[in-house]
């Protein structure tokens, strides 16, 4: 029940930024689109935590600012290595250790690594993921590891 | 100051489609393709600064959708050669398949 | 003082343009420069996430307070979510279809891979 509710308030709020109407015709028009959607949602089984994520803790904004910096640092690193005359590429296939339990944190995890430019991940399993690096700087071991823990806390180990 | 940035858009739109037409293989055209989507994304949202149409963005968060939806359906075409095979099957429909 | 806010916000606009250009001007050089595939893959990541970022951040700024920045927030988030998730996808197909990185100084995939099980005839 409050997952289908959590579902309809974050679609009326959707349906409210992209529409900018305030009439009342209009508005009601707004929530009875989002009732039946969440009902269609609802016959489809579809609300589960996957799908309307309630447990993600705020901390969610402070992990996203910190990962911010971090994938502007590396995207310096990986400007410099582009704009070297000879460009110093050390490419490997390296395997990372990783200690989150749920899919949620699989999944922040994961995308961090590949939304920080140098790393992509590259195959998951289940406690450890393939990662290709393009410099040995870029595999950084504790990097990773602090950022493990940081997923973990957010994505609820 | 928009048409500054239309401009830096503009060469990386071009050099990035050099490598569409020129990648070796098919992943780096696949590549190009995405990078090439992002890029149309941003660039329609800057026609709208430039024409002072706030409305293009809607279409600029369209194309985003669609870009992302056609770059893993053609990865998942290219690897299974079909869509509609499920990536993950149940194990009931698994014990009925072997 | 509302002349000033919003020069203010020109200036950090312009910024933001100029960084988030650079970037993107980087990663289209890198994407014609690097090598071979996996490489092109990091250039690629900075396009998609720095440079797309930074300029969706500057035109925030130049909106103001209005609708429009909702909607360049949303795009903003859409594309924070979905660009590692098809860089991945496309990095994970490549890996299975065989491809390699060129010279590459270290492979530790074996380690984690077992044998791949064949299902329908189809390497999965």
């Amino acid at each position: 029940m409050m997952r289908a509710i959590g579902l309809g308030v974050g679609l009326f709020g959707l349906w409210l930024a992209l529409s900018g109407y305030f009439k009342p015709f209009l508005l009601s028009l707004g929530v009875l689109s989002c009732i039946a959607t969440v009902l269609i949602a609802q016959r489809m089984r579809l609300l589960d935590r996957e799908t309307v994520p309630l447990e993600l803790p705020l901390t969610l904004l402070l992990y996203w600012a910190w990962l911010g910096r971090e994938v502007m640092k590396s995207s310096i690193a990986v400007s410099r290595v582009i704009l070297a005359r000879k460009m110093p590429i050390a490419q490997q296939l390296i395997r990372v250790p990783t200690t989150q339990h749920t899919e949620m944190g699989h999944t922040i995890f994961a995308n961090s690594i590949t939304l920080t430019p140098g790393t992509v991940t590259v195959e998951t399993t289940d406690d450890s993921y393939i990662i290709h690096a393009l410099t040995d700087a870029a595999c950084d071991m504790d990097g990773f590891a602090s950022m493990d823990a940081r997923a973990a806390k957010v994505g609820g180990a | 100051m928009f048409f500054a940035i239309l401009l830096a858009l503009m060469v990386t739109m071009l050099l990035v489609i050099i490598r569409l037409f020129a990648g070796p293989t098919l992943y780096d055209r696949v590549l190009a393709t995405n990078s090439f989507g992002t890029l149309t994304v941003l660039l329609i949202g800057l026609l709208g600064f430039l024409t002072e149409r706030p409305e293009f963005l809607d279409i600029a968060m369209l194309y985003a959708l669609i870009n992302f939806v056609s770059t893993i359906a053609i990865l998942k075409f290219f690897r299974y050669r079909d869509i509609s095979r499920g990536l993950v099957q149940a194990p009931e429909e698994e014990q009925r398949n072997a | 003082m509302h002349e000033l806010l919003g020069m203010a916000a020109d200036i950090i606009s312009i910024f933001l343009f100029i960084i988030g250009g650079g970037f993107m001007l980087i990663g289209a050089i890198g994407i014609i420069r690097l090598p071979d595939f996996w490489s092109r893959l990091h250039a690629a990541g900075i396009i998609d996430t720095v440079g797309a970022e930074l300029i969706l951040t500057g035109m925030m700024f130049q909106a103001g307070f209005t609708q429009v920045t909702v909607k360049l927030i949303l795009i903003g988030l859409f594309l924070f979510v979905t660009s590692p998730t098809s860089t991945h996808a496309l990095a994970n197909a490549a890996f299975t279809a065989g491809i390699m990185p060129l010279g590459m100084k270290r492979n530790e995939s074996d380690k984690v891979l077992k044998p791949a099980p064949v299902r329908d005839g189809v390497k999965t």
